[in-house]
């Protein structure tokens, strides 16, 4: 066997694996780092990517279809358009191919040593890769477990040629007639809502009373009339059972009365769970947080040594605060002292329109016993949204009644993912809403509203 | 929508106004008929004020801490009735205009504009509990200045901000450091602490504030102390103990306190008063209704039982015990509360030799109960061991000689010591 020692090694290289990889190369730390499949990991293979990719290709299509139907208030026509989604699909394989890429050359230029293979604990200081050469074994002074998570199964539609998940969804030649969506969550909507475009029939089943339920009513309406335009049929406090006895359809039911769905595809979009077996985590006996890793303020697990980042300990499961743990696990491990300190996580959800949210929203803020204010503007007072037929949304700010400290800043709207950077460093620099109100916002664009529901909490708006 | 406004009730006869103490709804709250909304204080009962609508709260009329009118406006629900239906009580305009702008009002895209269905809050499911959204304990700081302070070695919630909302700037850890703070040692685990809590004093503790102020400034006090020798009255006590009937409560020394106390005050009407300095009178009471400074959970009160001197020794003690209870668990009422002639300070279970007790205003006597301890004491051939226990007592000077205060508590240490005269009639 041969063996090979090192300061760091981390396993899985999705974003936070090659995040912390990368950061702890530069600081000259012996690092390796294992992945059993491509490097980027389901980010950037199989999730945030690839699916941005295919829900802006199918945005172009929809906004074609839209033109050609002779309704584009634009004036534009042009005769019926078409897709070919395997050509899609290759163009997306060509996005994460160079991605792929990228991050390898990032590890390498920092150099990191890559093992491509799967890695299991044989103690909390030695980890045994599967490799195409041969059983490496390497030993390490730290350890970063970076095994991610992966979509939840459902044990009575187990996925295969008719039930996908995610990663099947991103993958299809050509677009299904019909498509059932199990589960109203962002995965499911964004890729619900992406097949509508394409042309796919879309019917959504979600198990609670509404759609992102971890978004407040206000945020998911604007997204919840979208659907409906869409022609996407919406079913809530429905449980989806099994395929029909053609597999051409799914069986579900609301309330007790059992009725079909046709769905030539059906897409399951539960949630996801934790990877936290088939890398020996029996062998080094870490304590768990539910069903993840149960990691402190600097990601460091119940044995000494051994740190956890990501999906697999806890939510948010996103890819940005892998990274923000990663870079701060490399830098504990090269002897820096750190904590994580972060006010805030922002999400974005790219569903149509979008959602963004930073901070407490008005209810989490009024749990915690802050007595709040709070500033609203609509976009449809927004004079670049209405420029390009974006005038769904808004976007809210939530402050301290007492000393205005901004404490949540959400928003729904076409484009407002592009907004988090500021309503997240608003959050961290900790900014008054003075501060919002008293900075410059450039005309026309829809960051305005941000500014104006600054205004609006202060008590004076100007465009409202 | 209707709406509702919900005035002060007259919560006590003679009360014209009321220490609003806790807000049981927030703003924006929904509320069902008879549901706790807010408590207020009047003299030391608190009383609870239940809705009498169901609705959503609108606006509150005051804050944790005012004092509020009998009579004038506590709160505004909004109620299910019909717009046509007039409100049960209309109220200026001034005033509705100021609630419309109740910082909380948001704007909301038109189409949101229907009228909020109160049902749609209740059916929603509360969002999922996301990672630590507790603002209150990070340090408000830039992450460039965390960085810093992290490299530093300086815990942020040490220093304190200067920026706005109190945000810790790179001028004020400049600061820190050059005052030489220590890189907190994890050698000793000591450090500095530079924080303050402000604990605003509302409720019962204004109560005792305003109190404690008014009886050490307006009474001259001479405080006495003798120590008593209890050997006898507490084999008495142990005696009683043992044989009582079963619906008889435990004696503590306080019933033979209280029963000496009736009996000494027969022969010194003086102590059983309350001074009214303001109109120089002293009210002499022949009733004897004795005070009981209680510790409870909120703070020190004073329950009262009345008509001592119509009690015997067990029914003293039945009616302390159900006084103190009602004092700790907040229901004693404000009649339970006020209106005693002399009070009983009691610290022994504590310890400590002797203090020096507040004479409760107007009142003009109080009587202190120190721990009672096994001593040797000379009984002219021998030590020989005698439980003994420290009586501190408090008088107002201005009405009280000394000579008088200190015939009382000899006549009390009579009675204490030989305890059969305590039930001697006559």
């Amino acid at each position: 066997m041969k063996e090979i020692s090192c300061k760091l090694l981390v396993l899985g290289a999705g974003p936070g694996g090659y995040v912390c990889a990368i950061r702890a190369g530069q600081l000259g730390v012996d690092t390796v780092i294992v992945e059993k499949a491509k490097a980027g990991g389901t980010c950037l293979n199989v999730g945030c990517i690839p699916s941005k990719a295919l829900i802006h290709a199918a945005e172009e299509f929809h906004k074609l279809r839209a033109a050609a139907s002779g309704k584009s208030p634009l004036g534009l026509s042009l005769s019926a358009p078409a897709i070919d989604l395997a050509r899609t699909v290759a163009w997306k394989d060509g996005i994460v191919g160079r991605l792929n890429g990228g991050v390898t050359g990032l590890l390498k230029k920092a150099g990191v040593k890559a093992v491509v293979g799967e890695a299991r604990f044989v103690d909390g200081k030695t980890v045994d890769v599967e490799t195409e050469t041969g059983l490496q074994r390497i030993r390490a002074e730290a350890v970063v477990i970076a095994t991610g998570s992966a979509p939840v199964e459902l044990p009575d539609l187990p996925f295969g040629e008719h039930i996908i998940s995610s990663t099947g969804a991103l993958a299809l030649k050509t677009v299904p007639e019909t498509l059932a969506v199990i589960g109203g969550g962002y995965i499911g909507l964004e890729l619900g809502t992406a097949f509508a475009k394409l042309g796919s029939k879309v019917t959504v089943l979600e198990a609670m009373d509404r759609i992102l339920p971890q978004y407040d009513a206000e945020l998911s309406k604007p997204v919840m009339k979208r659907l409906g335009e869409l022609g996407i049929d919406v079913f809530t406090r429905t449980a989806a059972k099994r395929l029909s006895a053609d597999g051409r359809g799914l069986l579900a039911e609301e309330n007790g009365r059992p009725f079909e769905v046709p769905a030539e595809k059906v897409l399951v979009t539960v949630g996801r769970r934790p990877v936290t077996e088939g890398w020996g985590i029996e062998e080094i006996d870490l304590d768990l947080a539910g069903r993840f890793i149960r990691i402190d303020d600097q990601c460091r697990t119940s044995m000494r040594g051994i740190y956890a980042i990501g999906d697999v300990t806890g939510e948010p499961m996103l890819a940005h605060r892998a990274m923000a743990q990663g870079e701060m696990a490399a830098e504990i491990v090269a002897g820096r002292k750190r904590s994580w300190d972060k006010h805030c996580i922002p999400a974005v959800c790219f569903t149509d329109p979008e959602i963004v949210s930073a901070g407490l929203s008005p209810d989490e803020a009024r749990a915690t016993g802050i007595e709040i204010k709070i500033g609203q503007f609509p976009f449809q007072a927004n004079g670049r949204a209405m420029t390009t037929l974006s005038e769904d949304g808004f976007v809210r700010v939530v402050a301290r009644a007492d000393n205005h400290l901004v404490l949540g800043i959400h928003a729904a709207g076409h484009g407002v993912s592009e907004l988090s950077a500021s309503f997240a460093l608003a959050i961290e620099m900790g900014a008054r809403l003075e501060d919002i109100a008293g900075t410059i916002h450039a005309h026309p664009t829809q960051s305005e509203a941000f500014q104006e529901a600054a205004f609006k909490a202060l008590g004076h708006a100007l465009h409202v | 929508m209707g709406e509702f406004i919900l005035k002060m009730p007259d919560v006590g006869e003679g009360v014209a106004e009321a220490e609003l103490v806790e807000w049981h709804v927030k703003l924006g709250d929904p509320v069902r008929e008879d549901m706790v909304l807010a408590a207020v204080m009047t003299d030391k009962a608190t009383v609870e004020i239940p809705s009498p609508v169901s609705g959503k709260v609108l606006w509150l009329g005051a804050e944790v801490g005012d004092t509020v009118a009998v009579k004038a406006p506590l709160v505004r629900i909004e109620t299910a009735a019909e717009a046509g239906e007039p409100p049960p009580d209309s109220i200026p305009q001034a005033l509705a205009e100021d609630v419309l702008e109740e910082p909380v009002a948001v704007s909301a895209p038109p189409e949101a504009k229907a009228p909020p269905k109160p049902e749609a809050i209740e059916t929603r499911p509360a969002p999922a509990p996301r990672e630590a959204p507790d603002v209150s304990k990070k340090p408000l700081a830039s992450p460039a200045v965390r960085l810093r302070a992290k490299d530093s070695g300086v815990d942020l919630r040490q220093v304190t901000g200067t920026g706005p909302a109190g945000r810790i700037t790179h001028d004020d850890l400049d600061l820190f450091l050059s005052r030489g703070a220590q890189p907190a040692p994890a050698i000793t685990g000591l450090v500095r602490k530079t924080a303050v809590e402000e604990i605003k004093v509302t409720g019962l503790r204004r109560r005792i504030a305003e109190k404690m102020t008014l009886s050490t400034s307006r009474i001259p006090h001479i405080t006495y102390v003798e120590e008593m020798d209890m050997t006898a009255l507490e084999d008495l006590r142990a005696t009683m103990n043992r044989d009582r009937k079963p619906d008889q409560p435990k004696l503590t020394v306080l019933p033979f306190l209280m029963r000496a106390l009736v009996k000494t005050i027969a022969e010194q009407p003086g102590v059983n008063a309350t001074f009214d300095d303001g109109a120089g009178v002293i009210h002499r009471h022949a009733a004897v209704h004795i005070g009981i400074a209680t510790q409870t959970p909120a703070g020190l009160t004073v329950p009262v039982v009345r008509h001592a001197e119509a009690r015997g020794i067990w029914d003293c003690a039945a009616e302390l015990n159900r006084l103190a209870d009602a004092a700790r668990t907040g229901t004693a009422t404000r009649d339970e509360l006020t209106g005693s002639t002399i009070t009983i300070s009691s610290l022994g279970a504590l310890g400590g030799i002797a203090s020096t007790p507040v004479i409760n205003h107007p009142e003009v006597a109080i009587v202190g109960v120190n721990k009672i301890a096994i001593r040797p004491v000379w009984d002219g051939t021998q030590f020989v061991p005698r439980k003994i226990m420290n009586l501190s007592s408090s008088f107002d000077h201005r009405v009280i000689d000394g000579w008088d205060a200190a015939t009382f508590v000899q006549r009390l240490k009579t009675l204490l010591e030989t305890p059969a005269l305590i039930f001697v009639e006559g």
